[in-house]
């Protein structure tokens, strides 16, 4: 493989360099940057497979948190003229690796097949928290341009003094330095540096205010920004030569499985560990609290074993939930354990008291699991008292400071290397797997794989929180919305997004937990519209167990967006059929009937938004419901808009109702995204394509079902996803830059992912009705959920 | 444990094992082959799919005593240090989110243009239904099928190209 035009094995390539030749390790170590080992022996063990090794096994810790006060820390340029950036993030699978790699290369003036990229491994890395938020481009991206924008002024530096030449009389172009007036005298950012430090510190009070001296350029000078640029990790993932977290193998590694309570809530009683001890390679059943897993040789050994091993646990007294078809009942009932403060606007009941008709409305989404394809895993390996950590986290520096203090060892012996892995949108920022391979590998002193099983998966992962929403709205004689109210019920009492050694189940199961769980949002819907008298309002409500239940909530793209969303932009489009006006008309009405704007031009990029979603459509203005056709198959579109953060999304869906089966078909999906500048429109688009579909999947398919003991979701069949079958025809995503003067020169680059997840469902909900005359209130819309309400509303 | 012989992308391996171990943590933790990948173990999502007879099989359910065929893996797809058309396709088409599942994907699309060449869309719609991804790359996982098919006509017929005006 070509190295810098092609590396999409991060971490072989990583692992590669600290072992080979011209490598950052021989770098570091030959300027002094080195201050610790990186050969600690599995290190070295795995590169082994890669390249022969060249040093023993060092000492193994410990392990430096990489200053981010230091340029050297973030880019390194070799003696060939390429350049290595080190960036504290993950990548998802939006290929924000590429979008990186794109930003530092412009800002550098280096050619982009120059460079490489080297993501969230946490003793070389700068710590920016990994993914979340999908904040990766909006805010990391501007220090990584900044660091990159320096190192480019310090080269330029050099440059002038080797020349003795004003740095004004200098151009740069392709990591190549000239002087103007004489282009004989040239040299390259490797002659100039490679194979040595910058040793330049920078400013800022934290990692994400960090800054050199120089300024980052205007868009105008950007030449990969803008451009696609192939994603560098996708040949390795499609010839099977990446090494994912799951791929890691160590010498002397062994293989365990968890065995999970089989009642949420139950009490281990006592493990008969002769019922696995004639088990070929059976090592040892570990267990603390009522956390259990079985250790054997081999990886078919240790599954045998979980399922084989006996133990006995004692039943809760009470029982841990409602059963999932009492769920919404159960949650309009329960005392909120906390509401927030209504945000109010004008007088909403004098408003409701003077409205000509008042239209009410409840909707409901229940639990949705991440249900990610491959099942949590992780690898951890204990050699030479530090501990070392084969993670696809998508917060390796959260899980490194979670395990140091979840296992009391100090934090400067963990590390955490990032690697690639199932993409589960959340699920890994409360990494449970790699807390159990850490603990076990303690234990055993051996390294640890451990991965859990389907049915463990489906069942026991962090679930996005089951939300019941009361609408209620207020039309004057004319038609006009006077007056809203929503009012939300989150079950999200007990909220896990994150790698905190008293919330992960492990920490859970010992016993080892807080004393007061951290709750979740009851979200509210976010939207530009002026209504003149608006009162929103969130509470949180818990279920009767709050620990160790395969019902905890975590961070499921946007936590708790597609709920309130749901609600929010059906509820609108019901407002706008009885006003009988048409749903997009019944938007741009609310969004200009104020001029106000913020400072990120939210109103005016949401009116481009909805109007470009309409014209890409090629929507047909009319109220809705559309006259019911005398067919089976029963057409419609609608359409749903939000922003998050300061991204802003329209969506519309087409769909296809069958009458009689009650299937739903959604044809084609149009989306207008505006995140201001785009770094790489393909890749963007793929990444809104995906976000969708995955909303359709909570839409059609997802709902995670228990009964009074257990969830009873437990694979794909019980969990049914998405499938080839319900890919819509046709996907246009129109990339949008609704800011009042798009060409600035310091347009900002916000986040995309999460933003298109979120109105999906009432889109498809609003096209159902459009088609139909039928309003679904409750996801998913299952064949058989869609006939009953159309049978009840006499349209089969 | 027994002697099991296994022939995987042209190799032959003799290997001392539980022959009813399922074939896929053979082929990952004995032969250290990185494509089929688990996913559930139950044969329902496809990450874990290889080529036997022409079969797309799912490795998570095949006892390794079962299988007497050479078993293609998605290692074994690219001939002569070129990829093959599918694999190009994937590229050019950038069908990967996280990519996990993409072993199944393009395994399943081997059989299925290896037996259908010119799939209709509902034939790449049914014969795909059953492999799964959670990034929901779907829209391009077909249009990429579309595309390797045309890759594939063409290199199939580069002997008498058809002149297009």
């Amino acid at each position: 493989m070509t190295p810098f035009t092609n590396i999409p094995k991060q971490v072989e390539e990583m692992l590669e360099k600290w072992n080979g030749t011209n490598s950052r390790r021989t770098f570091l170590k030959s300027s002094g940057l080195l201050v610790v080992s990186l050969s600690a022996s599995p290190l070295i063990a795995m590169a082994a497979t890669q390249a022969a090794p060249r040093q023993a096994p060092g000492s193994g810790g410990p392990y430096p948190d990489p200053d981010f006060r230091q340029l050297d820390s973030w880019i390194v340029i070799h003696e060939d003229n390429t350049a290595t950036f080190y960036v504290g993030k993950t990548d998802c699978g939006q290929g924000t690796g590429t979008a990186f790699r794109q930003m530092m290369s412009d800002e550098l003036d280096i050619p982009y097949d120059k460079t490489t990229c080297i993501m969230g491994v946490t003793d070389i890395t700068v710590d920016q928290g990994g993914s979340g938020g999908s904040d990766a481009i909006q805010v990391d991206g501007w220090p990584m341009r900044r660091v990159a924008a320096e190192a480019r002024r310090v080269l330029l530096e050099m440059a002038s003094k080797r020349f003795e030449a004003p740095v004004d009389q200098l151009t740069v172009r392709d990591g190549v330095i000239t002087v103007k007036t004489d282009p004989s005298k040239k040299v390259t950012y490797g002659e100039l540096i490679g194979g040595k430090r910058f040793n330049v510190t920078l400013t800022g009070n934290n990692i994400d205010a960090t800054t050199g001296v120089a300024k980052v350029k205007p868009v105008q000078d950007l030449k990969m920004v803008g451009q696609s640029p192939k994603r560098y990790d996708i040949p390795a993932k499609v010839d099977g030569s990446l090494m994912w977290a799951v791929d890691v193998k160590l010498p002397g590694m062994v293989h365990a499985r968890n065995v999970k309570p089989p009642i949420a809530g139950a009490k281990l009683v006592n493990i008969d560990e002769s019922s696995v001890r004639s088990i070929p390679g059976f090592i040892k059943v570990v267990s603390k609290g009522n956390y259990v897993a079985v250790v054997c040789e081999r990886e078919e050994q240790a599954i045998a074993a979980a399922k084989q091993l006996r133990v006995n646990w004692e039943k809760p007294a009470t029982p841990p939930f409602p059963a999932s078809e009492d769920l919404f009942k159960y949650m309009r009932s329960a005392t909120p354990t906390s509401s927030g403060r209504p945000t109010v606007t004008g007088n909403p009941e004098a408003a409701f008291a003077g409205a000509a008709k008042v239209i009410e409305a409840d909707y409901e989404v229940p639990f949705q699991g991440h249900t990610a394809i491959s099942p949590a895993h992780e690898m951890a390996d204990p050699s030479n008292g530090q501990m070392t950590i084969y993670s696809n986290d998508m917060k390796s520096y959260g899980l490194r400071t979670g395990v140091a203090q979840f296992l009391e060892i100090p934090r400067d012996r963990v590390r955490v290397l990032w690697m690639e892995g199932p993409q589960a949108y959340g699920r890994t920022a409360a990494d449970d797997a790699g807390f159990e391979a850490a603990y076990l590998a303690k234990e055993i002193g051996r390294p640890v794989r451990v991965q859990w099983m389907r049915n463990e998966e489906t069942a026991w992962d962090t679930k996005g929180p089951a939300f019941t929403v009361k609408m209620r709205g207020g039309l004057d004689a004319q038609g006009n919305l006077t007056a809203l109210d929503y009012e939300a019920r989150a079950a999200d009492y007990n909220h896990l997004g994150y790698n905190e050694p008293d919330t992960v189940l492990i920490a859970q199961l010992m016993g080892k937990r807080r004393a007061t769980p951290a709750p979740g949002g009851a979200a509210t819907p976010t939207d530009m519209y002026t209504i003149p008298n608006k009162r929103l309002t969130g509470h949180v409500v818990s279920l009767p167990v709050v620990w160790e239940t395969p019902l905890r909530t975590g961070n499921l793209r946007d936590p708790n967006g597609p709920q309130s969303t749901f609600a929010s932009e059906s509820f609108i489009d019901e407002l706008a059929a009885a006003a009988k006006v048409d749903p997009v008309e019944f938007r741009l009405k609310l969004l200009t009937a104020s001029k106000e704007d913020n400072n990120a031009f939210l109103r005016a990029r949401s009116i481009a938004c909805v109007k470009a979603a309409a014209e890409a459509f090629g929507w047909d203005t009319r109220p809705s419901p559309k006259p019911r056709g005398n067919g089976n198959i029963l057409t419609g579109r609608g359409i749903a808009y939000t922003y998050r953060s300061q991204t802003v999304v329209a969506e519309i869906a087409e769909v296809e109702v069958n009458r009689k089966t009650g299937h739903v078909w959604v044809k084609r999906l149009v989306c207008a995204h505006d995140c201001g500048l785009v770094i790489n429109p393909e890749a963007l688009r793929r990444t809104c394509e995906g976000g969708m579909l995955h909303s359709l999947s909570r839409t059609l398919h997802e709902e995670v079902k228990f009964d009074t003991e257990k969830v009873t979701s437990e694979n794909w069949i019980s969990h049914p996803s998405l499938t080839h079958l319900d890919t819509p025809a046709r996907i246009d995503v129109v990339l949008v830059n609704g800011d009042p003067n798009p060409n600035r020169p310091d347009l900002p680059h916000y986040g995309a992912g999460e933003t298109v997840c979120k109105p999906t469902l009432a889109a498809v909900a609003n096209a159902i009705y459009d088609a139909t005359g039928v309003r679904l209130r409750r996801v998913p819309f299952r064949d058989e959920r869609v006939l009953t309400a159309l049978k009840a509303a006499n349209v089969v | 444990m027994s002697n099991v012989t296994l022939k995987v992308n042209g190799t032959t391996h003799t290997l001392d094992i539980d022959p009813s171990t399922p074939l896929l943590y053979i082929l990952r933790n004995d032969l250290n082959l990185r494509g089929p990948r688990f996913g559930c173990g139950l044969g329902q999502c496809g990450a874990c799919t290889v080529i036997i007879n022409g079969v797309a099989t799912r490795s998570c359910i095949t006892p390794t005593s079962s299988v007497k065929s050479e078993i293609t893996t998605l290692e074994g797809l690219a001939k002569g240090g070129k990829l093959h058309p599918i694999q190009q396709a994937w590229i050019d088409e950038q069908v990967p989110q996280c990519g996990f599942c993409q072993n199944g994907q393009i395994m399943t699309a081997k059989a299925l243009l290896d037996k259908t060449p010119h799939p209709t869309d509902t034939q790449i719609r049914e014969s795909m239904a059953k492999t799964l991804c959670r990034c929901m790359t779907y829209y391009r996982v077909q249009l990429a099928i579309k595309r390797a098919a045309k890759a594939i006509a063409g290199l199939g017929s580069s002997s008498n190209k058809e002149v297009v005006a």
